[in-house]
């Protein structure tokens, strides 16, 4: 009886489940409707943020520590990733004076 | 029910904020939405009684990310009005590809039998001391090669910065 009025109080794992999907897809839609760059890699932001929410909620809920530190890990190589692709842009900025992905489009064949 | 309610509300502050960062036209009103989003991932974190990372959330994307970001719209002057022309086709494209993705994802969860096996707020697992403990003992190794990636990505960021001074 014990653990029946503990599952009434807390919150369903569905839920987390169901706003980190809508996260997702919102992040998906981002990177399919904007053409600058800049935004792109916000939309995947959200897309990591998303996915590093259900791992933690996973772990919280399993009562297992090593998701939450493979969260953390991928919050490391978010953070690397990010300094180097910003770097990259500001260096495309400065060689072709755009980050319009439409008039980017030279690894497109 | 406080629980629940929270957690609503902090989903719709989060999606509403995600959703306007897609939907303004200017960069700096788009970052400073998408920090709004982070604080709210940032209060689901402390209501999955995960205080490390949420500590670690606020300060890695709040703090540095964002500051990057808005370091990069400053310096790419972005400000200019119509820069990026797009016709609703592709909106109403994406948007309707972005739903059917959503209703495949709840489609295939819901078909899965999910088990709420313990109660996130009475674990102990989320504390800096429980989970610093396992970062330092079964996962030392990885923390250490973080620390190289970093340095490699700091030396690699430096080094497409300096590209044009010759």
């Amino acid at each position: 009886m014990e653990t029946a009025v503990t599952q009434l109080q807390m919150i369903p794992l569905i839920y987390y489940v169901i706003f980190c999907s809508a996260l997702f897809t919102i992040g998906v839609v981002g990177v399919l409707v904007k053409r600058n760059a800049l935004a792109i890699f916000m939309s995947v932001e959200l897309m990591l943020n998303s996915a590093n929410l259900l791992i933690a909620a996973f772990a919280a809920y399993r009562n297992d520590p090593s998701g939450q530190v493979f969260v953390f890990f991928i919050m490391v190589v978010a953070a690397a990733e990010i300094a180097i692709g910003l770097a990259l842009l500001v260096v495309v900025y400065r060689s072709s004076h755009t980050i319009d992905i439409n008039i980017l489009n030279r690894l497109k064949w | 029910m406080l629980q629940v309610y929270l957690f609503i509300f902090l989903s719709i502050v989060a999606i509403s904020s995600a959703m306007m960062v897609l939907i303004t036209k200017n960069p700096v009103h788009s970052v400073l939405y998408l920090t709004l989003t982070f604080f709210a991932l940032a209060g689901h974190y402390i209501l999955l009684n995960a205080q490390f990372l949420a500590v670690v959330h606020v300060i890695v994307y709040a703090g540095a990310i964002m500051v990057l970001f808005l370091f990069t719209v400053m310096l790419l002057n972005l400000n200019k009005e119509g820069q990026f022309p797009k016709t609703n086709l592709i909106k109403i494209m994406a948007v309707i590809a972005g739903g059917l993705l959503f209703v495949v994802l709840i489609g295939s969860i819901k078909s899965s039998e999910l088990t709420t096996l313990t109660n996130p707020t009475t674990s102990q697992i989320g504390l800096v001391k429980n989970l610093g403990k396992t970062l330092f003992t079964e996962y030392l190794l990885p923390f250490e090669l973080s620390s190289v990636l970093f340095l490699s990505a700091m030396v690699g960021a430096v080094m497409l910065g300096n590209k044009h001074k010759k």
